[in-house]
């Protein structure tokens, strides 16, 4: 009888990939690009100001609204806390990345890569919550720098307009530090996979051919573990641009986008508005991936 | 006068002396890795400009001496000269030696041109000296035009080529291949051989050649050192292993051989001493044939017979106990003589130098 039913299958090679594929790419095609043309379908229609309904009519005129000074700046805003964070997150991860893949022993690799791990198995709230501790007036490491005696460096740095405040818990500075912190295993893996894949014997090559371990980074490394970086970076990259969590907890009365979208659509009630900056990540993103693409980052996944 | 005749004395000195100095020494070098012993107390001379092949199977440690002169790896005890140079310490870009991995190591992100250029990019060779030096060396491995294409694109040979052009650019005092045809069917690997050979007498370019094919050793090699268990076994000439070979495990690895020892050993020369005979040095009679002075024979019966075509391999029990394998060309017996003799009685004969003393 079994044998029957997968010689029947076995015949039909068309039905059983149908029968693999059809469930999740219905999934794929309702729920998540579904989602995705609703938000786009609802970003042309518009907010009628008196009577508070949504008019769906074909309009261009809220995103005539994104364009405006206030959302210019959330939007010029969290663009550059997204870039900065993607640099300082690579910086950090590829050495980290680099000591993983070619020099700790297996049994060391393994620990190192539970440790770069471990943080994403507990609640992202649970983390931020806990660094707004850390970063509080009387937390643990205003308790540090008092203690190195380098009060006057952190006054001078929430000094300023741009990135300071009242305190790190509530200041972009803050902010960037958790966002670093949150997103670093996301950099840290795709990297560390790349130059898993560099061979060791390129590296021996370069340096028997006269390349000084400087230069065998520049010419080698470097370029092999690109794709890798650019595919971490996509990652941190994309998830501070739609982030609204760190910017509630951590930041000042400056919005950042996935800020701006969660007050428009709840208590602004101005849905199509929130659909519309939402397109903008999405189009950044899309540009990002294509470039991505180039460059060879999903070999690197 | 005097003075002229001085420095001419003392350039012939000095040019006594290089022409003298090894390329590579070998004192007393051992790698250890823990408890392995990968390489024992290697001692060892390499030649100026000779074609010298380490021979061995695979974890005799023939390898780790190749990398060891690259300078990828550090003995554990012991010294490495070159020219005269001790190197032992010296990282790998600070060594004039350059090597052909086994799996090529071509940079897949840079073009054929760009990695045949490399060691000269990373020494700031200026751009048009590069691109000439590129292209003679295109010429010299027969693959002008080549320059744009990508590793990904090139066969096997191909990419072998590109990896000797890239090593041979920075014109090293000595060049390395770590079992670099390997990878390569047997035609192409048999072409390759000769061009090697070839290459290597046109830029006169100490050559230590890592291999485990005892054919293509003896195809190619000025010298074979011969390899066991991190001990350097026998170091000679190509017939001096073929036919001399120091030791019971030289006998087996290169070619094939018959080993006699004991009873039959004594019966046969006198002595309870092991030797070896190659199968196709010994000659097949009847067991009544005449025989030659300075010929050694044995009588014995046929057990086996395997027709080959060019040749035939017997099996000869021989008196004393023991087999003697035994090749014979087929060049006017046919498959069905020689399938006769099977069981039959022969008398095994074959000159006294041929079989050397293994020891054992």
């Amino acid at each position: 009888m079994l044998n029957r039913v997968s010689t029947y299958f076995y015949q039909r090679p068309g039905l059983v990939l149908a029968l693999l594929l059809g469930p999740p790419m219905v999934y794929m095609l309702v729920v998540y690009l579904g989602s995705l043309f609703a938000l786009l379908v609802n970003s042309f229609y518009y907010l009628e100001e008196f009577t508070g309904l949504i008019v769906r009519e074909f309009t261009l005129q809220t995103y005539a609204q994104i364009f405006n000074p206030a959302n210019r700046e959330i939007f010029f805003r969290t663009a550059t806390m997204a870039g900065v964070v993607t640099l300082v997150d690579a910086l950090i991860a590829f050495p980290l990345a680099y000591y993983i893949a070619k020099f700790a022993s297996p049994k060391f690799k393994t620990w190192l890569l539970i440790a770069v791990t471990i943080p994403l198995w507990s609640s992202y709230l649970v983390r931020v919550y806990a660094w707004k501790l850390i970063l509080a007036k009387e937390g643990i490491l205003s308790w540090f720098i008092n203690l190195f005696q380098l009060d006057g460096l952190l006054q001078w740095l929430l000094s300023f307009e741009s990135i300071g405040g009242s305190s790190l818990a509530l200041s972009p500075v803050g902010m960037f530090i958790v966002f670093v912190y949150i997103w670093l295993p996301y950099m840290i893996i795709p990297i560390q996979t790349s130059l898993e894949r560099v061979p060791g014997s390129l590296l021996e090559a370069s340096s028997d051919l006269g390349a000084k371990p400087l230069q065998t980074f520049r010419n080698v490394i470097l370029p092999l573990a690109f794709p890798g970086v650019v595919a971490g970076s996509i990652f941190t990259f994309s998830l501070t641009l739609g982030d609204f969590i760190i910017p509630l907890v951590l930041g000042n009365s400056k919005y950042f986008i996935g800020q701006a979208v969660y007050s428009y659509q709840g208590t602004g009630g101005n849905i199509p508005l929130a659909a519309a900056m939402t397109m903008w990540p999405v189009a950044i993103m899309i540009v990002y991936l294509l470039t991505a693409r180039k460059l060879g980052a999903f070999d690197a996944l | 006068m005097s003075f002229i005749l001085r420095c001419i004395s003392k350039w012939a000195v000095n040019m006594m002396i290089n022409a003298s100095m090894p390329a590579i020494h070998f004192d007393k070098v051992s790698r250890h890795f823990g408890e392995v012993k990968a390489v024992d107390q290697a001692d060892l001379e390499i030649r100026d400009g000779e074609f010298f092949s380490m021979l061995g199977p695979s974890g005799s440690g023939k390898t780790t001496c190749l990398r060891m002169i690259a300078g990828f790896d550090k003995p554990t005890s012991g010294q490495i000269y070159l020219y005269g140079q001790n190197v032992s310490d010296l990282p790998p870009y600070e060594r004039d030696v350059n090597t052909v991995f086994q799996d090529y190591a071509l940079f897949p992100h840079m073009n054929v041109g760009d990695n045949i250029a490399y060691g000269l990019m990373v020494k700031k060779v200026e751009k048009s000296e590069r691109t000439r030096r590129v292209n003679d060396m295109l010429d010299l491995v027969k693959l002008a035009g080549y320059a744009g294409r990508k590793p990904s694109q090139l066969s096997g040979g191909q990419r072998q080529r590109v990896a000797l052009a890239r090593a041979l650019i920075n014109h090293p005092k000595v060049l390395l291949l770590d079992e670099p045809l390997g990878a390569l069917d047997l035609k192409l690997r048999q072409q390759m051989q000769v061009e090697l050979k070839a290459i290597q007498q046109r830029v006169g370019i100490t050559f230590i050649f890592v291999t485990h094919d005892q054919e293509e050793a003896l195809t190619m090699s000025d010298r074979i050192a011969v390899f066991n268990e991190g001990k350097i076994i026998q170091v000679g000439t190509p017939s001096e292993i073929y036919e001399k070979p120091a030791s019971p495990f030289v006998a087996g690895f290169v070619g094939t051989s018959n080993l006699v020892s004991g009873e039959a050993a004594k019966r046969i020369t006198g002595t309870e001493q092991m030797f070896s005979i190659r199968p196709e040095k010994i000659h097949l009679g009847s067991a009544n044939g005449k025989l030659d002075k300075d010929m050694i024979s044995v009588d014995g019966v046929v057990r086996d017979v395997i027709y080959l075509g060019l040749f035939t391999r017997y099996l000869v029990e021989i008196e004393g106990g023991g087999d003697l394998v035994v090749v014979e060309q087929n060049l006017k017996t046919t498959s069905m003589d020689v399938l006769s003799a099977k069981g039959q009685k022969v008398r095994l004969s074959w000159h006294k130098d041929h079989i050397s003393h293994v020891g054992g």
